[in-house]
């Protein structure tokens, strides 16, 4: 970048002189973010799901049930902490907090503001997507620790949707690096930075020849959008953990602190994938309105509504579409998703090279 | 190929059609009702019991006519109606207007028992036994579920019962009168004819 801003860390460090402080508040940041958010997703989930099937949803504990997560989170901390006699101790053990590690690992890169990023590695999209595909190591992990049919089946199923869908999200990934030529997360919201046209989504800052990339872009958007929905094990590709078929899927044998570990992770990793989605599409922190409400806090303000945004609609399709079946979602992804996107790719480069 | 595109064309119109519905839900009205805090028949809860509602039933006796279809009807059996003949003149008319013909002098509900299934309303003639729109008529002993719906009182019972058994005794003696005169004229009337047909046969 041209000139180096001043960001959190280094404003904390003038404040109080001590590295160690900073450190602590920009990792403990995105925590806090983190578990403020996790409960308003659960909540925002119960309502959205009650809304749309025309019921109130919670409403006894406290004014309209808005302390409702925080008795489910109670509640989950009480239970009693079971692992099965015939379980593989130390994997089972070790699966939910290596899931909620790789979906907390996410938030590392996100960059909140223009001024504030945990950690503004040059690599944080290639990170970002290791990091989002490591979640299922734990997830298979722990279907494979359980000794129970269900969550084997559970593992496996999700072993063959990542396949299947993180070739698709790559490829759109790629051709997004391509566009901004630069992997760091920050760079990638600067370059969309002024009025909303310089959104990727309409393909980025430009002349007007870029308005024949916008069908590209477009369609790289719902190739993404329907990736992210595989990823994070969500309907209509909550296949892993299909209640109808397999109980739970791999966090069947879970209970307590565990399975509320399952729980924050999935959820974590609903808001990474809808805070890329915001980043790599919708201009991340920048306003859409040129440099009206710009600026480092409203960014964060910008950032996190356009992420709720996608967070919203993800609760929405899940009230919308039933399950796919596990050869419907490989149909999907194999025949269609993937030569799209590698359409979109090449038309991509192609593009570029003229202009 | 065409079909192949038509086919994601469609994968996506149609996400977006029941999106669009899923959309429209959210900001309709939620029918829930917060039962404890609000009745439903309160005005602001909307002032009506859900079409299909099974409350407590209600009948009235001065529209039973008796038939013991509601009994009939009955898969638990919860309802008894026990009737009694009326003496011609004796009763007043149904509330609708149709002649009565038989006293009702018990009619019980089991409410015990009922599965309010409802199956005893439709058979009834004359919608004596309804649905009311009550349904919070708990109580702590089995025996204040037992509902008598009868509004006769015992000596009107007794009365009725007499009254019926004097009828039927003096129609009965009438009716033997009557078969005697009949078996005295027959008697009397029998050889006429025999030898009317002697005389034809002659």
């Amino acid at each position: 970048m041209e000139q180096q801003i001043l960001t959190l860390y280094d404003w904390i460090v003038k404040l109080s002189s001590s590295n160690l402080i900073a450190l602590i508040v920009v990792i403990t940041l995105p925590l806090v973010f983190l578990m403020v958010y996790a409960l308003v997703a659960i909540l925002g989930e119960l309502k959205i799901s009650a809304f749309i099937q025309e019921r109130l949803g919670p409403m006894r504990t406290g004014p309209w049930g808005i302390i409702q997560p925080v008795a489910e989170v109670v509640k989950l901390l009480q239970k009693e902490d079971i692992t099965p006699d015939a379980a593989n101790k130390p994997l089972f053990n070790m699966a939910p907090f290596l899931m909620f590690t790789a979906a907390y690992a996410g938030f590392a890169v996100i960059p909140f503001s223009s001024h504030f990023v945990p950690a503004g590695i040059n690599l944080g999209l290639f990170y970002i997507f290791a990091m989002g595909s490591l979640a299922v190591i734990g997830l298979v992990m722990g279907g494979w620790a359980s000794n129970n049919k269900y969550s084997l089946l559970g593992a496996l199923r999700s072993v063959a949707q990542i396949i299947s869908y993180e070739i698709p999200a790559a490829i759109v990934i790629l051709t997004i690096v391509v566009l901004a030529s630069s992997m760091n997360l920050q760079v990638i919201n600067a370059n969309q930075g002024g009025w909303f046209w310089n959104w990727y989504l309409f393909g980025g800052p430009g002349t007007a020849w870029k308005l024949i990339i916008i069908p590209v872009t477009f369609s790289m958007f719902l190739l993404y959008l329907v990736a992210s929905l595989a990823e994070t094990n969500r309907t209509p590709f909550d296949i892993p953990e299909g209640e109808s078929e397999l109980v739970a899927g791999y966090h069947t044998e879970y209970s307590g602190m565990k399975f509320a570990m399952f729980f924050f992770a999935e959820y974590a990793n609903m808001f990474v994938v809808a805070a890329l989605i915001s980043i790599l599409f919708f201009g991340g922190w920048n306003s859409p309105f040129g440099d009206f409400m710009n600026g480092p806090i409203w960014g964060v303000f910008w950032f996190i509504s356009k992420s709720f945004v996608f967070v919203f609609v993800q609760i929405w399709l899940r009230w919308t579409l039933p399950r796919l079946r596990v050869d419907q979602l490989m149909g999907v992804t194999w025949k269609v998703m993937t030569p799209i996107a590698f359409i979109c790719f090449f038309a991509i480069g192609l593009w570029l090279m003229f202009n | 190929m065409k079909k192949y595109i038509n086919n994601i064309w469609l994968g996506i119109y149609t996400v977006l059609v029941g999106m669009k519905i899923t959309i429209i839900h959210l900001f309709a009205k939620n029918v829930t009702v917060q039962y404890p805090n609000k009745h439903p028949l309160e005005k602001a809860s909307g002032d009506k019991m859900p079409m299909n509602a099974r409350n407590r039933i209600f009948v009235d006796m001065d529209l039973c006519n008796g038939c013991n279809g509601c009994a009939r009807a009955c898969p638990v059996n919860c309802i008894t109606v026990q009737t009694l003949k009326v003496v011609p003149g004796d009763a007043p008319p149904l509330k609708n207007g149709e002649k009565r013909g038989l006293w009702v002098p018990s009619y019980t509900l089991d409410f015990a028992k009922c599965c309010f299934c409802g199956l005893c309303i439709d058979p009834c003639p004359t919608e004596a036994i309804k649905m009311t729109t009550e349904f919070e008529y708990s109580a702590y002993d089995r025996k204040d579920l037992f509902y008598k719906f009868s509004t006769m009182t015992d000596e009107e019972i007794q009365q009725k019962k007499e009254l019926l058994a004097n009828f039927q005794a003096e129609k009965a003696k009438k009716e033997a009168e009557a078969k005697k005169a009949a078996d005295a004229a027959k008697a009397a009337e029998a050889p006429k004819p025999e030898t009317g047909e002697l005389k034809i046969d002659n």
